[in-house]
């Protein structure tokens, strides 16, 4: 599984409103932060308002704030609105000889991991995944 | 046993507490079983062969019980040393988000790790995000074994 680039924006979005609820960020203040393109965070910043995740507070001082939990806001109800996660297997029109049997017996596969993907990703909230990162950060130095 | 938290007091289950297990384990569930609790307490906390007491719950006083778990140490079953399974762990939906469940948990694991267990390991269903994401805060992850199972009809 490869994430998009607007996931891992997202996250950082996510993450860095959640560090300090109170106070609301700009899209430029973010993309700064990260290095990562501003063009590009706007519009992963337009999705998550969307979603409910962040909200877009306007006026004088205005940007986003968090609006979730970091306790209960998982990785998968971030990454999933850039994200299909569900494998494709490029199955061409015409099958000939086995090739049903094959694709059948893929599919089968591909939905049971597709299933533990999404396990796991909706079991890690936002907090775990900060503390995985701070361990393995310790672990390596 | 006193968790040092003031309000709330860990410990191992008693004959009076088996109903409000029985209903608080129906309300999270929506099945009661009473038989099925009654033997657990029999089990693992009562007067059986077995002498280690995992069946603990979480109170404050006279208040409704607040949570419960239960555990036992497995050795060499899928030839696996002597490992803590958690076989269930509930907090009632009014008293959650006060750190209950990591109370009772780590009076369990102290309770195996005093008895020889190096691991603990449970099982959640895929789609248990509250339960799943819980045990991921308190340091669980996938581990070495992988569930299999097939429908036998």
């Amino acid at each position: 599984m490869k994430l998009q680039k607007a996931s891992r924006y997202a996250l950082y979005a996510v993450l860095h409103l959640a560090s300090e609820p109170d106070k609301q960020f700009s899209t430029a203040d973010i993309a700064e932060s990260y290095d990562v393109s501003i063009h590009h965070l706007a519009k992963v910043m337009r999705t998550l308002v969307r979603s409910g995740l962040i909200e877009s507070v306007r006026g004088v001082g205005g940007g986003y704030r968090f609006a979730g939990n970091l306790r209960r806001t998982t990785l998968w109800d971030v990454i999933h609105e850039f994200e299909s996660l569900e494998s494709d297997i490029d199955t061409p029109e015409e099958l000939g000889g086995n090739a049903e049997i094959v694709i059948s017996g893929l599919d089968s596969v591909m939905s049971e991991i597709d299933g533990l993907n999404r396990a796991t990703l909706d079991s890690i909230t936002l907090k775990t995944l900060l503390r995985y990162g701070v361990e393995n950060l310790e672990r390596e130095n | 046993m006193n968790t040092g938290n003031s309000s709330i007091d860990v410990r191992v289950a008693q004959a009076a507490d088996i109903d409000a297990v029985v209903a608080l384990d129906a309300e999270i569930t929506g099945t009661e079983k009473a038989a099925y609790w009654a033997d657990v307490f029999e089990r693992y906390a009562g007067s059986g062969q077995r002498s280690e007491s995992y069946f603990l719950v979480a109170k404050s006083g006279e208040e409704p019980l607040a949570g419960f778990v239960v555990g036992e140490i497995r050795a060499w079953e899928f030839g696996s040393p002597p490992c803590g399974w958690v076989l269930a762990l509930s907090v009632s939906p009014d008293q959650r988000e006060q750190g209950i469940g990591t109370l009772l948990l780590d009076a369990l694991c102290a309770k195996m790790k005093k008895d020889g267990a190096t691991t603990i390991r449970t099982m959640v269903l895929g789609n248990d995000k509250v339960n799943l994401s819980f045990f991921r805060g308190e340091g669980l992850a996938a581990g070495p074994y992988i569930e299999l199972e097939r429908r036998l009809d």
